[in-house]
């Protein structure tokens, strides 16, 4: 995966507060060792026709503290196994932030008040651009952390620790 | 915030501990490559752990006798999928010499403290609550499982060295006051994202004459402000806890330096706090008592790493003695540990709660996850002491959590609808 690259896709747009149990709910565990059966379900507590709906490159749009609460990396694979080109949002909780780039699910920091659900968009992951084609606006994100820039360009933290045989952040 | 960094010698109880792990001098906003003491993951979240070191090829434990594998949150399995994904960690334990935390022993969180966690030490753990050690002055935090896995078989973590919230607490509780009604005002105050990527230095006079158990809850909930990480310094109280254990010669001196650099200060005063309520569905959500008396609940789950050690079914069953839960409301009490299991059995907490009406769980986490051990029906409302009320927690979406101290909880399992302890204390 490259963070340069450009995704097309339409928006589904959420609120404030998406946490992990809208994402990947706890009644819902005994899926965990089947992603790809659980990635059926994503977000469903949230919008229970998204995952049917959702097309490869979409956008998950939400408000602020997106992925609260619990741990759980399923959260961010599921939406990566989904198709989800990105996730934008105003602020994200911290341990979604850091799995989705973990997992290699880019997640741009941005003003989504003036993108809506059904808007076409067209991000530039590298330069955190976004570009709402629907409204003919341009947003800028904010840069991602050089640090997570490294692990997202290298496929996730896996694919950096294969690589380099471990840490390998410096500049 | 820009830092003139020859000029720093100061540093936050954070700071400290990850210039310690990493060999760097490393403040706020430093990126690190830290030594871990120990990590955890549990069975909601291992398997996919041990996957991904399957994967690398690294099925592994750099520091077996200190990575622990919990199977608490389904436990014993409700069904045949949890019962494979927890044969996953039984067989990474037996490869790797890694322990295992068997379906009897409890909540992963209580028993790192109880048997595992030492000042000044690097905890990670694939479970948001992770945070709860760090009451015993030890930085612990929750991360994902591939991050765990790597922690797990290189022994190191990266991490961002978090600016912190220093939260300065005074005043006395007031009778059927407690630490929890302290947590919930402040994360109502500040808001589930109010300490977002920062940490939190609980500090005061009140901090300094709390328990271990009241200074746990507060570390555990850490998190629900969004934070890293909610840490104390140790002290007397520490050192006891420690000492009760075995491990009085791990008790080490962690504090902040005296002028460290703080993100903001936040001052409480307790004094005047009432019980509080956090409201369906998030944790910020809250109310003092008086707003939300007589809302109808359905189930009561007294239990979990927040709120489910020895001291919170003390006052469970010092309210509940001797009466009956009312008819239509069904009380739930999960022992975090065995423990605390066997402790609540020697002091008859159990069978005075029993003959109450509660239906003892087995220790773990019991209902609070949505998995087992009472599911919501639709419509229904659950008061609870654990720490999250998210739409759909506790397996139905359309149940409502409110949340509370071990106080609030067992006056309304007596009246069938939210009540305030203090008349039965």
């Amino acid at each position: 995966m490259d963070n340069r690259m450009q995704i097309k896709g339409k928006v589904f747009k959420f609120g404030d507060s998406i946490s992990t149990d809208h994402i990947a709910p706890g009644r819902l565990f005994h899926l965990r060792t089947n992603l790809p059966e659980l990635a059926k379900h994503v977000l469903e507590d949230a919008d229970t026709e998204f995952a049917q709906n959702v097309q490869p490159g979409d956008f998950v749009v939400a408000g602020k503290n997106f992925g609260l609460g619990s741990s759980r990396e399923h959260a961010p694979t599921i939406i990566k196994i989904a198709g989800v080109g990105a996730v934008l949002a105003q602020s994200f909780a911290r341990i979604f932030y850091r799995n989705a780039i973990n997992v290699g699910l880019p997640v741009l920091i941005c003003d989504t008040t003036q993108i809506d659900r059904g808007d076409e968009l067209e991000v530039d992951v590298g330069k955190g651009e976004i570009r709402n084609v629907t409204k003919g606006i341009t947003i800028q994100a904010k840069p991602l952390p050089d640090v997570m820039i490294k692990i997202l360009n290298d496929g996730g933290l896996l694919e950096h620790f294969r690589k380099h045989g471990g840490f390998a952040l410096d500049a | 915030m820009e830092r003139s960094r020859t000029r720093l010698v100061s540093k936050t109880i954070v700071e400290k501990i990850l210039s310690e792990h990493s060999g760097l001098d490393a403040y706020a906003g430093d990126i690190v490559v830290a030594d871990i003491d120990a990590a955890l993951v549990q069975d909601g979240t291992g398997p996919l752990a041990v996957q991904q070191l399957q994967k690398l090829g690294m099925e592994q434990a750099a520091n077996p006798e200190r990575t622990v594998l919990f199977i608490d949150h389904a436990a014993p399995s409700p069904r045949k999928e949890l019962s494979n994904a927890h044969k996953i960690l039984r067989d990474f334990a037996a490869k790797t010499g890694a322990i295992l935390s068997e379906v009897d022993e409890g909540v992963c969180h209580q028993r790192m403290v109880e048997d595992y966690m030492n000042p000044g030490e690097v905890l990670i753990g694939a479970d948001s609550h992770t945070c709860t050690a760090g009451a015993l002055g030890a930085f612990a935090t929750g991360m994902g499982s591939t991050d765990v896995a790597i922690g797990i078989a290189s022994g190191k973590t990266w991490l961002r060295v978090p600016e912190t919230i220093k939260v300065y607490v005074t005043g006395e509780f007031k009778k059927g006051v407690y630490p929890k009604d302290l947590m919930l005002h402040f994360i109502g105050m500040i808001g589930a994202d109010g300490a977002t990527y920062q940490s939190i230095e609980f500090c005061g006079p009140t901090i300094d004459a709390m328990d271990m158990s009241g200074r746990f809850t507060l570390a555990n909930m850490a998190v629900e402000a969004g934070a890293k990480a909610g840490l104390f310094k140790t002290d007397e109280t520490t050192k006891k806890y420690l000492e009760e254990r075995g491990r009085g010669d791990r008790w080490r001196e962690i504090a902040a330096d005296a002028d460290a650099t703080y993100e903001r200060v936040v001052e409480i005063d307790v004094t005047d706090l009432e019980p509080t309520i956090s409201c369906p569905h998030t944790v910020d959500n809250t109310k003092t008592i008086s707003e939300v008396v007589g809302t109808k609940v359905d189930q009561v789950f007294i239990g979990t790493c927040t709120n489910g050690r020895i001291e919170d079914l003390r006052i469970a069953a010092q309210i509940l003695a001797g009466k009956s839960r009312n008819p239509n409301t069904r009380l739930l009490v999960c022992p975090a540990s065995k423990e605390v299991y066997l402790q609540a059995i020697e002091e008859g907490i159990l069978a005075k709660l029993a003959s109450a009406g509660a239906a003892i769980i087995n220790p773990g986490c019991g209902a609070c996850v949505g998995v087992h051990g009472g599911i919501l029906g639709d419509g229904e409302v659950c008061l609870a002491t654990q720490n999250r009320n998210f739409q759909g927690r506790m397996g139905n979406t359309e149940a409502f959590i409110y949340l509370s101290s071990p106080a609030v909880a067992a006056a309304t399992a007596l009246e069938g609808v939210i009540a305030d302890p203090r008349k039965y204390l």
